[in-house]
């Protein structure tokens, strides 16, 4: 900042000021562009035409869109022929009255031969049921038990399909949209007596009905 | 007396490992499956301290959402902030001043050493030596002392703004710390005295807790797991963000795959870090530490994986924008509970006084489990 501290001299029309400097801009934010050309999603395709519905390349990272009833089928050609061995993360993004299914459920892969990463984008009807990836990276149990925790999406064909984070007995999935925030009366559904429906222990003490 | 002999020759048996034991870590509670003090299997019940974070992110600004990616993994709040605040920069295509960026790299690396010391401290009083966990809480104490010194809090420290930091470092603090890392080998070179060639402790970790490299990567173990099994992956080489391609350090893998080649890989990892510490002190570069950020942080509409090398092993956020200035949803892809994951593949067949140290070896945090 020495260019402020000197006096206020009008300066005489000198060279161009320098470039700016790459944090002194404004941020351009990256644009997603169509990624069906790409060769990862074209190898993606020959190991198994017909697959894909969408792809798009936001920001380096490659999304592939396919359907639902084909996810175990695609998982496994990542995996077995296109070397994606290592699943990061799966997880739900919950869009509610979106048209098209209200859930999204998100597989993000890595292969270390080239470090390329890779997510698999499914969307869901509430209610409908998706196959387990389990038996194509055992990693998934536990991610597929908290998207099931977390948004009450049934995974057919996993071992243990059980709450993970909450208890068994709670009632609800916590980050679908239409959960509240504040949280929900949750002793009811285990302790009818002592937490009456409407919440709270009663005013007389425990269980006193 | 029928009952009694059907109690009396059953040889397997199950008990409740936790919640309440100090050596799970916090509230960690495994059912374990015993023949004897053989485990024949063991169910970690995870989601004592489910505070529901990712729904209180829904709720917050994007900046909001840094002070509760503090309280995930306690340990290590500096990675923690890094990874949130890199994901919502690369969405927006912020770049970071290089001086913000070094600063973040320094408090990323003091943080690693701090979670370090606290998973060497706890992981050889579980099996029993006491002293080192007095030496390095000493140590640790100091890093919390720059901390505070930096940004005024200790532990959750809410250290890190999208678009750089939220103050400079003075010339003094860049002082204290680069006294504190020049006393620090020494020490490290002490403990390891004590340790590495320890009878009890080669006894206790040799063998212990085996994974093979193509198991780790199945499982989606990361860090200092995946890397004791002989995976050379490490997502500061691999996706390297900040400035981590302009400084020299070498990423330390195992051999076996056991509690002893874990740790050896983070006791190396230490050292790695005070190198790392002593370039970024020395290259620190003049200059802004905040971009020129929008005040009121909107993305576009869009998705973003971003992920940093917490101590712990790979901290990812996945941050869907709807456009507004609040996240349409915001996963953490969180390291432990990952690599929790594989704690009945890690047990299975060994002796229950095993499981302590095979807990410690994962080095979980229950907070960045639960959320």
């Amino acid at each position: 900042m020495a260019d402020q501290d000197k006096p206020t001299t009008p300066s005489p029309p000198a060279a161009p000021a320098a470039p700016k400097l790459s944090w002194e801009e404004k941020p351009v934010p990256p644009v997603a562009r169509d990624a069906m050309e790409l060769p990862l999603v074209r190898s993606l395709l020959n190991a198994l035409p017909g697959a894909s519905v969408d792809a798009v390349e936001l920001a380096g990272q490659v999304t592939v869109v396919v359907p639902a009833d084909r996810v175990i089928e695609v998982c496994r050609a990542c995996k077995e022929k296109l070397d994606f061995t290592f699943l990061v993360d799966l997880t739900a993004v919950d869009w509610k009255d979106r048209p098209e299914g209200r859930f999204d459920v998100v597989y993000w892969m890595h292969r270390f031969t080239d470090s390329q990463r890779l997510r698999v984008k499914v969307r869901l009807a509430d209610g409908a049921e998706l196959a387990s990836v389990t038996p194509v990276w055992k990693t998934a149990n536990w991610m597929e038990r908290e998207v099931f925790d977390m948004f009450g999406i049934y995974f057919g064909g996993h071992p243990n399909l059980e709450r993970i984070l909450t208890w068994e007995g709670f009632n609800g999935h916590p980050l679908r949209k239409d959960f509240p925030v504040e949280g929900i009366d949750t002793g009811a559904a285990i302790y009818p007596d002592v937490y009456p429906p409407g919440g709270g222990p009663v005013k007389d003490g425990e269980g006193a009905a | 007396m029928n009952d009694l002999h059907m109690y009396v020759d059953s040889e397997e048996m199950e008990v409740s490992f936790g919640p309440q034991h100090p050596a799970t870590h916090g509230v960690l509670r495994v059912m374990v499956k015993l023949d004897g003090e053989r485990i024949i299997d063991a169910k970690p019940i995870i989601g004592y301290l489910h505070r529901g974070t990712e729904k209180l992110f829904e709720r917050e600004t994007y900046n909001g959402c840094i002070p509760h990616t503090d309280r995930m993994d306690y340990t290590a709040a500096a990675t923690n902030n890094q990874g949130l605040v890199g994901a919502v920069e690369k969405l927006m295509g912020i770049t970071v001043p290089p001086r913000a960026a070094y600063i973040r790299m320094i408090l990323a690396e003091l943080q690693r050493l701090s979670s370090h010391l606290i998973w060497f401290a706890t992981h050889v009083l579980d099996i029993g030596a006491q002293t080192p966990f007095f030496y390095t809480f000493e140590e640790r104490e100091k890093i919390l002392d720059l901390y505070e010194e930096y940004c005024g809090a200790r532990l959750t420290l809410n250290c890190m703004r999208v678009g750089g930091q939220p103050y400079d470092v003075t010339a003094d603090w860049l002082q204290h710390c680069r006294s504190f890392i020049d006393q620090l080998p020494a020490k490290v070179a002490d403990w390891e005295r004590l340790i590495t060639k320890n009878r009890i402790w080669l006894l206790r970790t040799v063998g212990i807790g085996v994974i093979s490299a193509a198991d780790a990567i199945e499982w989606g173990l990361t860090g200092p797991p995946l890397r004791g099994s002989g995976v050379k992956w490490d997502i500061r080489k691999v996706f390297p963000y900040d400035h981590y391609d302009e400084v020299e350090f070498d990423v330390p893998i195992g051999v076996n795959g056991d509690t002893y080649d874990r740790y050896l890989v983070r006791m190396e990892e230490i050292r790695q870090s005070i190198r790392i510490l002593r370039q970024c002190l020395d290259r620190l570069p003049d200059g802004p530490v905040m971009a020129k950020a929008p005040k009121v942080i909107k993305p576009p509409k869009g998705e973003v994986y971003f992920s940093v090398e917490a101590p712990k092993g790979e901290l990812g956020y996945y941050v869907v924008s709807d456009g507004t200035d609040k996240p349409y949803r915001l996963r953490v892809r969180p390291a432990c509970f990952i690599n929790l994951q594989a704690l009945p593949e890690l047990v299975r067949g060994h002796l229950v006084a095993d499981l302590v140290a095979v807990i410690g070896t994962l080095d979980i945090v229950l907070g960045e489990i639960d959320r």
